[in-house]
């Protein structure tokens, strides 16, 4: 019994080695003298951070992506959150089609939807465009916005909407007022998500990019594919530090929705 | 405030108009770009240069062709398979964990899940380039003499994308096996079940939608999968993504690689679709908080 558990504890752990060891190691090479990526990094440097943003390439891209990301938290959790309501508050059959419609982002592969939007842009000229990104990036980010906000929403007791309304308030206004107030951490959760879903989106970022409209992932998959210089620790050191600062704050919204589900309860 | 009439309705029901005005940017958005681009891409696959399945034709038939959808699937099942062996005696740790061991397992899973794809794909190259840490392992404890080509191989390929994919496995079957009350367990043991009979018959039937449902979302996400392959892979051993890429960008044969994401698309629809009853990404996304 007792050599089966360490057994199993022995694997979980080696396991866990394989998931962190890659990323543990690239993250201190960001701070390497040297010109090429070497493990153990020698010496220390902020040099990389230096190139990457004093370079105006890698500014721009940065800059351009930062935009689509924030646009794209934005509508998808407009969008998402306006469907979402009318799918719990009674949908019925259009609220079919909606569930079985919000599985297709999921499953088809990423490349297909670029490709298809690729040639799509080029015909209604929106290729190269930041509403042509927001768009392709509002599909691919909506159903993981939706699952979080229909976690809250369908936690509201609808019955609150119904005592405003008997009081005179219109459905928005209970809405604005009542419901929307308990899920907003969900909602600004789904949306941190998105933003995160948009920064990082490479694949059709790789088919949508111009010479000079490039996203921060088309950057890094060039250079990566050329010649792998030490800024790519750096901006991954930045990714992370970013990564875990709206996680957190993610997580923390999520607390405060649970503690106010429990106000409202009681 | 001008669409407020519509959201009169009687009781806790939306009318009809209300919900219709709620979804219509959502399945404006579908249709416009997503639907519409998808279904006219694969148009052109059959209609060009005049209507025809010739197209369709090449890419079964041809064997360069042929083999990199063979290529595709076989990479899609070993990845599938390494991630669910390596992934569910982490879910089943995490699921059986309490207090900071329980947050560190899931800090574990979830950083790699939330950090670039790129950024992990660099780290991969990095490791398994001629002078990278890998080789250099190998070297030191004599398993060979001069570096191995590592870096654009299958192999690679195999391993830094199953190191991608493996929290779509974790998470789901975490969310199935963390609803086990303890008791099962003991209850189980007290029935005179061994510690393996009662894995086989209690925890693996309860993990069993956990495992089917990470399983195909590691399977079709693997299946077109496009960055790892493309950096790490060699150029003679493409996949589909791969070869929809170069066909798009290099050859400019539209028809041929809109057959490609034709083929792609469908078999992927088909298999949710087949699995539709299992394949809950909603629940089995419930738990990752």
């Amino acid at each position: 019994m007792n050599a089966r558990t360490l057994l199993l504890n022995a694997y979980v752990y080696a396991v866990l080695a394989f998931i962190l060891v890659p990323i543990l190691i690239i993250l201190p090479m960001a701070f390497s003298e040297t010109q090429y990526l070497t493990f153990p990094p020698q010496g220390f440097t902020l040099r990389w951070f230096e190139e990457f943003f004093n370079n105006r390439r890698w500014m721009d891209a940065t800059w351009f992506s930062l935009r689509i990301a924030a646009l794209t938290a934005v509508s998808t959790a407009i969008i998402g959150t306006m469907a979402t309501y009318a799918l719990v508050r009674g949908a019925g059959s259009l609220g079919t089609i909606f569930q079985a419609l919000l599985i297709g982002p999921i499953v088809v592969p990423h490349i297909a939807l670029a490709v298809a939007l690729y040639l799509f842009f080029q015909q209604s000229g929106l290729s190269g465009t930041t509403i042509g990104y927001v768009l392709a990036h509002t599909i691919i980010a909506l159903p993981f916005t939706v699952f979080t906000v229909s976690a809250a929403l369908s936690s509201v007791d609808p019955a609150l909407e119904d005592a405003a309304m008997s009081c005179g308030a219109t459905r928005f206004t209970a809405f604005r007022l009542i419901t929307l107030p308990i899920i907003l951490p969900n909602v600004i959760s789904g949306a941190l998500f998105a933003f995160i879903i948009s920064f990082d989106e490479p694949v059709i970022a790789f088919f949508l990019a111009g010479i000079r409209d490039k996203t921060l992932p088309r950057m890094m998959f060039d250079d990566i594919e050329q010649n792998l210089t030490p800024v790519i620790p750096a901006i991954a050191v930045l990714l992370t530090v970013l990564s875990i600062s709206v996680l957190l704050g993610a997580a923390i919204l999520r607390r405060i929705a649970a503690r106010n589900a429990v106000t409202v309860d009681t | 405030m001008s669409a407020a009439g519509f959201f009169e309705a009687d009781g806790r029901r939306l009318s009809r108009g209300g919900i219709m005005l709620l979804m219509a940017p959502f399945f404006a958005l579908i249709l416009f770009a997503f639907l519409y681009p998808l279904l006219s891409l694969i148009s052109i696959s059959f209609l060009e240069p005049a209507p025809t399945l010739d197209n369709y034709q090449r890419v079964f038939e041809n064997p360069v062709y042929a083999r990199v959808l063979m290529r595709t699937l076989r990479i899609a099942v070993l990845v599938t398979l390494l991630s669910l062996a390596l992934s569910f005696p982490v879910a089943l740790a995490m699921a059986h964990a309490r207090g900071p061991k329980a947050v560190f397992l899931a800090a574990c899973v979830l950083l790699p899940f939330w950090s670039s794809v790129l950024v992990r794909t660099a780290a991969w190259a990095v490791l398994l380039q001629r002078n990278g840490l890998i080789n250099q392992g190998l070297q030191a404890i004599g398993l060979t003499s001069e570096p191995l080509r590592l870096l654009y191989t299958q192999g690679a390929v195999v391993i830094a994308m199953t190191h991608v994919l493996m929290p779509f496995m974790v998470l789901p079957i975490y969310g199935a096996l963390r609803n086990i009350p303890p008791d099962y367990g003991r209850a189980a043991a007290i029935c005179g079940a061994g510690p393996l009979r009662a894995f086989w018959e209690v925890t693996l039937p309860i993990a069993m939608p956990g495992v089917i449902g990470g399983s195909i979302l590691v399977f079709l996400t693997a299946l077109g999968f496009f960055i790892t392959p493309a950096l790490l892979g060699s150029p003679q051993e493409m996949m589909i993504a791969t070869l929809i890429s170069q066909q798009m960008r290099e050859i400019l044969d539209w028809p041929f690689a809109a057959a490609l994401v034709g083929v792609l698309t469908l078999f992927v629809t088909a298999v949710t679709l087949a699995f539709s009853r299992v394949f809950r990404f909603d629940r089995m996304m419930g738990g990752h908080t």
